[in-house]
């Protein structure tokens, strides 16, 4: 022990943040820091405090450096901070170039070989000999790498003021019923905790204080809402390929159906999940399953978007349904595959060639998340047509808090599909005749007995009766109806939530910027700029997404792509008033931080 | 579908076991080139079909794009069609065929189609042995793109403009069974006898069947210079067996002679009999097959008929251990957890 080891006091001297801090903890990937991390986050979380979590992780298996941070927010907010006020160093390959980014301030806890503390003076160090107390608490030398994260929880610990019992009971928690590994970690832990009180003092500068904001709250990622939000909906073909971000999304699935889908009677499986040869493939079973009757789904990102799109637009023009969840990264090309974006923006609203236009959700927390994939499902059977759920990697692979799930009561809508008896009774059907009105045909299912009801489905030009047929006046009379339909669909789909200042200044996000936007707007206020914030939920826009634009005398669209993909997708639904539309843009590859937002609107402001 | 009127009543058409004359498994008129070999394949599909006693509403049929994958909709009007994307088919197979376990497919595909853009898909749909009767409508050109060469072409061989091919051909059959296919045969549209049994035989089995039959194209590729046309298939036509197959129901009285004649059981109880006329061909001989197969091209001649059969391996619907009832008949019941259960799955978030 050195005498370095002196009380750590934060450098300004400014008031303790109480639960209002951000942490940043930067590792090698694959070193198991992934566990030690959610541990920290969740003892945070159960002493009632609101926090959440990013894992910014390289696209490589181990070995290359990762970041987590964890937020702590008394006011709720969860969005991305910039600015740390606690790292905790264990990557070698990062350290220096982690103090140099480093905020004023913040606290340092660091590996002690990397002498850390020579390089700036305005930070506050605490080194600690990992490699001493992990070969003192943990006996078994190949587990020394995975143990050693635990040992930072355990000092960070005892300098927030969290509960260690919360921690044991978070590490319980993670490793689910590995008696083993439970009681190596709590050792580690604790060995850390004691470790630090024995030999630091007490800072003043962030503390966790119990709380009680996130009673009754459940921890969950965005790829696992939407799973279970396919299982409460009853999807029974399930075709993908695996990929990054989303491939968590049906692995979960996977999980689940063990448990929930088996017909109790026969043991059997209710669900067919087949991991394809690749995505177009996985878009064909998607959709001549939905073809057939069953509800169906895959779960991809942009590039496997970008292969599926043949296939959509086939979806699109034959009628057949099916859900399409887009976890989207950031491109173009493999681009950062690790990192969120919202640029799939306007690949998802038109995906295809021709003309062609798409049913989109953009869920913006885990309810939503749950929700709409629950409500995917029926859209896609009710419009007979490619649904898209459209979330990212932020949404998808990160940490959220939330309330649990209300369960989905409303029964399954299976659509407008003929059975034997309505098919005899039928005097004159034709799949794609438009007897409603409202664009949506009915169909029949493949199998149905009795000798009616038979079509042929095909990509080429048909006509009412499902024939081959290459008059224009046909050809005009499909695609109009199906830009009927897609009219229809503005009354069915989730019309947006608004958080309302007071202003004729609009602020308009989806998705994932949700949390930060909810800040910037506090923010904005606090300097003096009310704001009116719509939350868009869904492609085609509602009549209330309509209004709000008329009324508006200008419109922040925030999202995060560098081309302005939403915002132009406004300008071409409203030309007239297409100048309204102002980009805020966010991206970089990390979630949109509510400081970006704050400053491109003041400039613009300003202007 | 048009029918004429004549003015005396035609006598009664025969009828199937269900009742149905060998009309209404028919489609609609073909837009085909008038000799075109696919719609000889599409004639033994329908004279298979009324045969085999297929209950039309269960059929579906799947195609890509080519002329080949056209000819789904010139039979079976009873059965839904699904005319998709170029090299696709297999895809639409498999997802449909997964929804519903109960439905009876044909894919119909091109050698472009299934040996070009789709070879991936092809691979993947015989790996997995998806319950489908494949059908590839072989003419070594694209026909509907105006004749170039396609995947199955053979090296050196001529089209109509002189350019020459420089690539070796893929074999469809071959490459099914060593991906495992149970069922592979090789047939020529212009032996109708042989196809009609091929089909009729694949109507019973259970997984993936790929028949590869070369149907000449007319308009692009039936010139002297081509291995592909009628009059050079002909010449170089090997069948390698009389087939005979007996649905399950007559297996009581049909008497198969004894002798020469090997036969193969499907587990639903039909039978091939298999009389063979290729000395020592052995269609149970994964491995034999294959030698004799690849010592017939290197002589340019088409060995055809039923190449290889395995009839035991599990279907896809099967190895996913899928419920007896389509997928698609599963009600909200069964499918949606309970609150009791989202609650249980709520509190292990906590
Ligand atoms: C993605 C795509 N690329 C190209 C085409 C053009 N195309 C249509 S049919 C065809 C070839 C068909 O050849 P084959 O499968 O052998 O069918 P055939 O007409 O010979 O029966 C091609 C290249 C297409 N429809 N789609
Ligand atoms: S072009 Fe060839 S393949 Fe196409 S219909 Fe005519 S003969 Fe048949
Ligand atoms: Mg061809």
């Amino acid at each position: 022990m050195t005498a370095a080891l002196a009380a750590p006091s934060p450098v300004g001297g400014a008031k303790t943040r109480i639960n209002d801090f951000s942490i940043q903890v930067a590792t090698v990937n694959g070193s198991g820091s992934q566990t030690a991390n959610t541990v920290l986050l969740r003892a945070i979380f159960q002493m009632g405090v609101f926090v959440s979590g990013k894992n910014l992780f390289p696209s490589n298996i181990a070995g290359l450096p990762t970041w987590f941070t964890i937020r702590a927010s008394a006011q709720g907010y969860v969005a991305r901070k910039a600015s740390n006020e606690m790292l905790i160093l264990m990557n070698p390959e990062t350290a220096k170039e982690d103090i140099a980014k480093a905020d004023p301030g913040a606290l340092v806890i660091y590996d002690e070989p990397l002498q850390l503390d020579k390089l700036r003076s305005d930070l506050a160090y605490t080194p600690v000999p990992f490699q001493k107390l992990v070969t003192a608490s943990c006996p078994e030398p190949k587990l020394h790498k995975l143990v050693k994260n635990m040992i930072y929880v355990g000092v960070a610990a005892r300098l927030l003021g969290i509960d260690m019992e919360e921690v044991k009971k978070a590490i319980a928690k993670q490793l689910k019923g590995k008696t083993k590994a439970i009681e190596l970690n709590q050792t580690a832990c604790m060995a850390g905790y004691d470790w630090a009180m024995e030999n630091l003092e007490d800072q003043d500068h962030i503390k966790v204080v119990r709380d009680d904001k996130t009673q009754g709250l459940i921890i969950i990622d965005g790829n696992e809402a939407c799973a279970l939000g396919a299982l409460f909906a009853g999807v029974t073909v399930v075709g993908w390929y695996p990929i990054t971000p989303a491939s968590s999304l049906v692995e979960t699935f996977i999980e689940y159906a063990e448990e929930y889908r088996k017909d109790p009677k026969t043991g059997k499986s209710t669900v067919a999940i087949v991991q394809m040869e690749d995505e177009l493939a996985s878009a064909g079973v998607v959709l001549s399953a939905g073809w057939a009757g069953a509800r169906s789904m895959t779960s991809t990102a942009g590039p496997g978007i970008s292969l599926m799109s043949e296939f959509i637009g086939l979806g699109y023009y034959v009628e057949a349904p099916g859900v399409f969840f887009n976890v989207a990264r950031t491109g173009p090309s493999t681009g950062l595959p690790t990192r969120t974006q919202q640029s799939d923006v306007e690949l998802c609203a038109k995906c295809s060639h021709g003309d062609t236009l798409h049913v989109n959700l953009y869920p913006g927390n885990m309810e939503e998340c749950f929700q709409f994939a629950y409500d995917a499902f029926d859209l896609a059977e009710r419009f007979q047509t490619p649904i898209f759920v459209v979330t990212d990697l932020d949404l998808g692979m990160q940490n959220w808090a939330s309330k649990p799930f209300a369960y989905p009561a409303k029964p399954y809508d299976r659509g407008k599909v003929l059975n034997q008896q309505q098919l005899a009774d039928m005097k004159d059907w034709g799949r794609y005749k438009d007897v409603d009105g409202d664009g949506i045909c009915y169909r029949s299912l493949p199998g149905t007995p009795g000798g009616k009801g038979s079509y042929f489905t095909r990509g080429s030009g048909h006509n009412a009766y499902a024939q081959y047929s290459e008059k224009p006046e046909d050809y005009l009379e499909v695609m109009n109806r199906l830009r009927k339909k897609y009219e229809t669909a503005k009354a069915h789909v989730p019309g947006p939530v608004f958080r309302n200042l007071g202003s004729d200044k609009g602020v308009l996000a989806f998705g994932s910027s949700d949390p930060a936007v909810v800040e910037a707007q506090d923010l904005l206020a606090a300097q003096g700029l009310k704001t009116d914030y719509l939350r868009l939920r869904a492609l085609p826009f509602t009549a209330e997404v309509d209004a709000y634009v008329k009324e508006k005398q200008v419109v922040y669209v925030v999202e995060q792509n560098r081309d302005g993909q939403m915002a132009n997708l406004f300008r071409e639904t409203y030309p007239e008033h297409a100048t309204k539309f102002k980009s805020v843009l966010h991206f970089d590859g990390y979630a949109i931080d509510a400081k970006s937002i704050v400053d491109q609107i003041t400039a613009f402001e300003q202007k | 579908m048009t029918t004429t009127t004549s003015a005396t009543p035609a006598p009664a058409a025969p009828t199937n076991k269900l009742g149905f004359t060998k009309q209404d498994y028919v489609g609609s008129k073909s837009t085909l080139c008038a000799g075109c070999g696919h719609d000889a394949i599409t004639a033994q599909l329908i004279n298979a079909a009324f045969e085999s006693n297929l209950e039309g509403h269960r059929v579906t049929k799947y195609s890509g794009i080519g002329c080949s994958s056209k000819t789904p909709a010139y039979f079976i009007n009873q059965g839904w069609g699904f005319n998709s994307v170029h090299g696709r088919m297999p895809s639409i197979a498999t997802g449909a065929s997964l929804a519903n376990r109960t439905l009876i497919n044909i894919g119909v595909s091109g050698d472009g189609d299934s040996m070009s853009i789709g070879m991936g898909q092809f691979v993947h749909a015989v790996r997995r042995n998806v319950p489908m009767i494949y059908i590839i409508e072989d003419n070594g050109v694209y026909g509907l793109t105006k004749g170039q060469f396609s995947a199955t072409a053979d090296k050196g061989s001529h089209l109509k403009s002189g350019a020459v091919n420089d690539f070796p051909p893929i074999d469809p059959c071959t490459l099914a069974i060593e991906l495992g296919c149970g069922f592979v045969a090789r047939s020529f549209s212009g032996n109708p006898k042989q196809l009609n049994a091929i089909l009729k035989a694949a109507f019973a089995y259970q997984g993936t069947v790929v028949i590869d039959v070369i149907s000449p194209c007319v308009t692009f590729n039936n010139h002297d210079a081509s291995t592909r046309s009628y009059k050079h298939v002909k010449d170089h036509d090997f069948p390698l067996h009389d087939l005979g197959f007996i649905q399950y129901s007559e297996v009581e009285q049909v008497d198969i002679p004894a002798g020469e004649t090997e036969v193969v059981t499907f587990p639903d109880g039909s039978k091939v009999a298999i009389k063979a006329i290729h000395e020592g061909y052995e269609p149970t001989d994964r491995f034999g097959a294959m030698k004799a197969i690849h010592e017939s091209m290197a002589k340019g001649e088409f060995l055809t008929g039923l190449l290889y059969i395995n009839p035991t391996q599990p279907p896809l619907p099967e190895v996913l251990n899928l419920v007896d009832e389509p997928l698609t008949t599963l009600g909200e019941d069964l499918l949606k957890p309970s609150p009791a259960e989202l609650d249980k799955i709520m509190q292990a978030l906590m």
